[in-house]
C-alpha cells in the first residue's frame, strides 16, 4: 500500500516502509498484527475517502441545512461576541495541538495560562481555589454533590436543588448522585428565585448540599443568597452556588454570601454558541483543597530558583488514586479555559463589567417592550434580570414559538403559556425585529 | 522552544514571561455605574487590563514555551498524540456549526444530519449497533458506558455490585466504576502481560456487572483470548466494556463488536486526530449493541419518517444525560472530517503504520522491551535507571519523552507510542534520544533538563505548599 491509497498523514514512502519492515525482520505489515482470524475484520465500512476540499464543501452544504434564525435562546448556554484576537491566539498550534502538561519543563506556556485562568476565577468567586476546568456547568454541579458527600459529616444523603432547575442539568446531577447514593430533592421557588422560607423548613440534617443559582434559570438575580448561606451553615450543608463568569463580574461575591463552592459556566467568554459545548467552573474554599475534582496548576520553582508552574496535587486524580480518586475526570476543557482567559484579558475588568451591565439593561429594556404588546406580559417575575426573562403569552406558548421561528426568531417555550427570551450583545441589534415579530404572531 | 529573548524576565539563570497580573491590574468600582441595587452587587473587581498588543505578545510568548505535536514527536504511550489535520479546524469553524443547542430539530437539520452521519460511521468502525455523541471526553464516555450497563442490569432485575478491571488498565476505568457506584475487583496480569483466564474465572461471578478491557492492552499486546474472555464474562451474566484508548491499532483490522464487546467508548483525539488542546476538549462517543441501545443518553438522533430529515428522540429506558447539552460538538465535527478524509483504506493504513512504527522503534532501542509482539505501543524498561530522569534528559535532545513509570507491570516503564504520523527518520531521531539519555551519566540525568524554558521543576514542593493563583503568590 502506498501513500496514495493510505492515510495522507503517515509520511512513509514505500522504500521506507520496506526498510523498516526489514529492520524488524518481517515481510509485510500484516505479519505484525496479532489478531486471531476469528475476530479479524476484513470487510469495509463503505467510507469513501474524500479530499479536503470535498469534505469542506460537504460539511458546509450539510450545515447550511440549518435554518438561518436569529437566536434569543439562553437557559444556561450563552453566546457573546468573541473578539478576533481570541481565535488567533488560542489557535496557535503550540496551544491547540499540545497534550496534558505531564512534562512541565516544556509546557510552561499552557501551565501559566491555566494558572492565570484559575486566578481570574479566584477573583470572580472570592473563593480560595479554582480548578482549571470541568466539562460544563452540569457536570461541575454533579462533582460538587459528590464533593459534598465526601466532606460533610451529616448523616444525610439529600442534595437540595431549586424546582426550576434546567432539566438537562438536573439529569446530569441525578447520574452523579446515583453513584454516590445521594438523592436529589427540590425546594420551591417563589417568583423566579428561591423560596428561602420554604427552604428553611425543608433544610435539615438530611441535606448534604444546598444548591442555588444566580441568575436563576428564569434569568432572575437571586436576592437572598446570604440567607441561603446562613441556612447552609446552620444545617452543616455545603452551599453550592451556580453562576457564570459574566454575571460574577458584577453580582455580589459568592464568598461574601457564604458560598462554599461555585460551579457554572465560563464558556460564555471565549466560546461561540457551539451547540452546547461548555466550560465548567469549579471553585471552592481552601478546606476542600484535597477533595477538589479535576486538575490544578500550582506555582513552584525550577532548579535555577525561577518560578515555574506544574500540575499539582495529582494524588487526588484517577491516574494515581484509581478508584479512590476524587473524580474520574481526566481530559478537561483546558483549551476552552485558555480561550476564556484570553477573552477576559481582552475585555479587562472595565469591559467585563460593561458587558455584564448591558446584560441587565438590555434584558430589562426588551422585556418592557414586549410587555407593551397586547397578549404578552414580561418580565413574568418581579425581579432584576440578567440576559433573559420569562414572557407570559395568552396563546399557547409552543405555537407562538413556532410562529416566531417562521418569522426567523428562535425563543424557548418553557411551558403552556410561558416563553423565555435571552438577549446578549450578539442579538441586541435584532430586538426591533423580534418585537415586530411578536406583534405579528400574538 | 525559545530560550533567550530580551523581553523575558530573568530571576535566576532562566527566563520567564511575567503573569498578566504582574504587568498591571485595574480595580473597577462596580457599583458606580450599575443598573442593579448595591445589595446585589460586589463593590469592586480587580483583574489585569492589558492592551490588545500586550495580550497578543503575552499569549504568543506562552505558546512558544509549549511543546505540541506540531513542534515534534509526542510519543506519550496510551495518550496517543497524532498530527491534527489543519483543514478540520476550518470545517468546524463554520458558523452554522455553532448554533444554540435548544433550537428546534426542524431548524437544526444540518447539525442533526452531521451527527447522524458520524454516529453511523462510528458504529461501523466499532462494530456497534447504536452510538451516542454526548459524552464530552473519554472518561465521560466510560462513565456513560458503565451507567448504561448498570441501567441494563437494573432493568433486568440483576443485582450486581462489581466491575472487574485488569491491574494494568487506565486509572480512569477504576475511578469511573467507583463514580457509578460499583466496587472494583482488580484482575492481576498474567505472566505474558495479558489477561490470565484462570484469574478471570476466579474474579467474575454473580456480582459482576462488567469487565472493562483495553485491547490491545496498555503494553500494546492484543488479548488473543478475547473470544474466551467474552465467553467467561457473558456466562457469568456480565457485560464486556471496551476502553477505546487503543482503538488506533485496530482501525479497519478488528472491531470490538466482533470480539464480543457490548459497550465501548471512542477517544476522538486519540483515534481520530482531533486536537487535545493541552488537556481538552475531548469527546467520548459511546457505542453499544442493540440490547443496550434503549439505555443510551437522551436525546439521540435518527432519520425521520418518509425522508423528512432527522429528528431527536428519547431512548425508551434512557439513563438521562451525562452532559448539560450535547457534548463537545465542535470536536466531533473534526472527527467526522478526519474519518471522511481517510476512508476505509486510510483507516486501515493508519493502523498498519502505527503498528509498524511501534515495532520499528522498539527494535531500535537499547532499552529492554519485555513482552511482545506489539501493536501500536510498547513499554520499554529503563531497568536500573530512573525512567523519569531518562525522560527529563530526552527533553534536552529535542524530543518529548514517553509516558513514564506506568503501567506498573513493567518496572521503570517508558510507555511509548509513536503513532503512524512519524516517518523513519523521525523514529531514528527518537531512538537516538532514547539511547543517548539512557546511557548518559547519573549527573547528566539528575540535572536534566538544561535546554528548556524551565529547568527541573520542584513538583514535590508544589504539592507541599500549594500556590494555585496569583493571589496566593501575592500573599507571600
Amino acid at each position: 500500500m502506498s501513500r496514495a491509497d493510505g492515510t495522507p498523514y503517515a509520511p512513509h514512502t514505500d522504500e521506507e516502509t520496506a526498510a523498516m519492515l526489514a529492520a524488524i525482520g518481517v515481510d509485510d505489515e500484516e505479519e505484525l498484527f496479532d489478531i486471531p482470524d476469528a475476530v479479524a475484520f476484513d470487510g469495509d465500512f463503505g467510507i469513501e475517502p474524500r479530499t479536503e476540499r470535498e469534505i469542506r464543501d460537504e460539511c458546509a452544504r450539510i450545515l447550511n441545512r440549518n435554518d438561518d434564525l436569529t437566536e434569543f435562546l439562553g437557559r444556561g448556554h450563552y453566546g457573546h461576541y468573541v473578539p478576533s484576537v481570541v481565535d488567533h491566539l488560542a489557535d496557535r498550534t503550540e496551544f491547540l495541538t499540545s497534550y496534558t502538561q505531564y512534562q512541565p519543563e516544556v509546557s510552561q506556556g499552557f501551565l501559566q495560562a491555566l494558572f492565570e485562568y484559575q486566578s481570574m476565577l479566584v477573583e470572580l468567586t472570592g473563593l480560595d481555589v479554582a480548578n482549571c476546568s470541568m466539562y460544563d456547568a452540569a457536570t461541575a454541579l454533579g462533582e460538587a454533590a459528590t464533593l459534598a458527600d465526601r466532606v460533610r459529616s451529616t448523616s444525610g444523603d439529600v442534595v437540595l436543588v431549586p424546582e426550576q432547575l434546567r432539566e438537562g442539568k438536573r439529569a446530569v446531577l441525578e447520574n452523579y448522585c446515583a453513584g454516590a447514593d445521594l438523592t436529589v430533592e427540590e425546594y420551591p421557588m417563589a417568583d423566579g428565585t428561591a423560596d428561602v422560607d420554604a427552604l428553611a423548613e425543608r433544610a435539615g440534617e438530611d441535606a448534604v448540599m444546598l444548591y442555588a443559582e444566580s441568575p436563576t434559570v428564569r434569568g432572575c438575580i437571586e436576592e437572598r443568597l446570604a440567607a441561603i448561606g446562613d441556612l447552609a451553615d446552620e444545617t452543616d450543608a455545603l452551599f453550592t452556588l451556580g453562576s457564570d463568569v459574566v454575571a460574577l463580574s458584577v453580582l455580589e461575591s459568592p464568598a461574601a454570601v457564604g458560598a462554599d463552592v461555585v460551579v457554572g459556566e465560563a464558556g460564555a467568554l471565549g466560546l461561540p454558541t457551539a451547540y452546547g459545548m461548555g466550560l465548567g467552573i469549579f471553585a471552592c474554599r481552601d478546606d476542600f483543597l484535597r477533595q477538589v475534582p479535576g486538575r490544578l496548576v500550582g506555582a513552584s520553582e525550577d532548579a535555577n530558583g525561577d518560578r515555574a508552574y506544574t500540575l499539582t496535587l495529582q494524588t487526588r486524580e484517577q491516574h494515581i488514586r484509581k478508584e479512590r480518586a476524587t473524580s474520574n475526570i481526566c481530559t478537561n476543557q483546558a483549551w476552552v479555559a485558555l480561550r476564556a482567559a484570553i477573552h477576559a484579558a481582552t475585555l479587562g475588568p472595565d469591559g467585563l463589567v460593561d458587558l455584564a451591565n448591558d446584560c441587565v439593561r438590555e434584558a430589562e429594556s426588551l422585556a418592557a417592550r414586549i410587555d407593551d404588546l397586547s397578549g404578552a406580559a414580561a418580565p413574568v417575575h418581579d425581579r432584576h434580570h440578567f440576559r433573559e426573562f420569562a414572557v407570559r403569552v395568552d396563546q399557547p406558548a409552543p405555537a407562538v414559538a413556532e410562529d416566531l421561528e417562521a418569522e426567523g426568531f428562535a425563543v424557548h417555550a418553557v411551558d403552556d403559556h410561558l416563553l423565555q427570551v435571552c438577549v446578549t450583545d450578539l442579538n441586541a441589534g435584532k430586538t426591533d425585529g423580534l418585537v415586530a415579530a411578536f406583534e405579528e404572531v400574538l | 522552544m525559545i530560550h533567550d529573548q530580551a523581553n523575558y524576565e530573568r530571576d535566576g539563570e532562566g527566563v520567564r514571561e511575567p503573569l498578566l497580573s504582574e504587568k498591571g491590574e485595574e480595580t473597577v468600582d462596580v457599583r458606580e455605574d450599575s443598573p442593579l441595587p448595591d445589595d446585589l452587587t460586589r463593590e469592586e473587581l480587580t483583574l489585569p487590563n492589558p492592551s490588545e498588543p500586550e495580550t497578543a505578545r503575552h499569549y504568543t510568548r506562552l505558546s512558544q514555551m509549549n511543546w505540541s505535536i506540531d513542534s515534534g514527536p509526542y510519543p506519550l504511550g496510551s495518550c496517543t498524540m497524532k498530527y491534527n489535520p489543519k483543514f478540520t479546524e476550518d470545517v468546524a469553524a463554520d458558523p452554522n456549526a455553532a448554533v444554540h443547542p435548544d433550537r428546534s430539530a426542524r431548524s437544526a437539520q444540518g447539525i442533526l444530519e452531521l451527527q447522524y452521519r458520524l454516529q453511523e460511521a462510528l458504529a461501523d468502525i466499532g462494530g456497534m449497533d447504536a452510538v451516542t455523541l454526548q459524552p464530552p471526553a473519554g472518561a465521560a464516555g466510560e462513565l456513560t458506558g458503565i451507567l448504561v450497563a448498570k441501567a441494563y442490569h437494573e432493568h433486568h432485575g440483576n443485582d450486581r455490585s462489581e466491575v472487574v478491571i485488569p491491574a494494568s488498565a487506565h486509572g480512569t476505568n477504576f475511578a469511573t466504576a467507583a463514580t457509578a457506584g460499583y466496587d472494583v475487583v482488580e484482575l492481576p496480569s498474567g505472566e505474558d502481560g495479558r489477561v490470565d483466564l484462570e484469574a478471570l474465572e476466579a474474579a467474575v461471578g454473580d456480582d459482576t456487572a462488567a469487565l472493562m478491557l483495553t485491547n490491545p492492552n496498555t503494553v500494546g499486546l492484543f488479548e488473543r483470548d478475547i473470544t474466551e474472555i467474552a465467553e467467561i464474562v457473558h456466562d457469568a451474566g456480565g457485560l464486556l466494556y471496551y476502553d477505546g484508548a487503543n482503538l488506533n491499532a485496530l482501525l479497519g483490522r478488528g472491531r470490538p463488536g466482533d470480539m464480543g464487546f457490548d459497550v465501548m467508548h471512542y477517544n476522538v483525539h486519540k483515534t481520530f486526530a482531533t486536537p487535545h488542546g493541552g488537556g481538552g476538549p475531548g469527546a467520548g462517543p459511546v457505542g453499544v449493541v442493540d440490547e443496550l441501545a434503549p439505555f443510551l443518553p437522551t436525546p439521540r438522533v435518527r432519520e425521520a419518517d418518509e425522508g423528512s430529515g432527522y429528528e431527536r428522540f428519547e431512548p425508551a429506558n434512557t439513563i438521562g444525560k451525562v452532559h448539560g447539552f450535547a457534548g463537545n460538538w465542535l470536536v466531533l465535527i473534526k472527527a467526522y472530517a478526519y474519518v471522511a478524509r481517510l476512508g476505509d483504506e486510510g483507516l486501515a493504513d493508519a493502523a498498519a503504520k502505527a503498528v509498524l512504527n511501534a515495532n520499528y522503534l522498539a527494535e531500535r532501542l537499547d532499552l529492554d522491551v519485555p513482552f511482545g509482539p506489539f501493536h501500536h505501543e510498547f513499554a520499554a524498561t529503563a531497568g536500573d535507571r530512573d525512567a523519569a530522569d531518562v525522560a527529563k534528559r530526552m527533553l534536552d535532545f529535542g524530543v518529548h519523552p514517553p509516558t513514564t513509570k506506568w503501567p506498573e507491570m513493567v518496572p521503570e516503564a517508558m510507555l511509548t507510542e509513536p503513532t503512524e504520523i512519524e516517518g523513519q527518520s523521525s523514529l531514528d531521531d527518537l531512538a537516538e534520544a532514547f539511547n543517548l539519555a539512557y546511557a548518559d551519566t547519573d549527573e547528566a540525568l539528575d540535572s536534566a533538563p538544561n535546554r528548556t524554558a524551565a529547568a527541573r521543576i520542584d513538583q514535590v514542593g508544589a504539592a507541599r505548599n500549594p500556590r494555585l493563583s496569583w493571589q496566593a503568590l501575592e500573599e507571600e
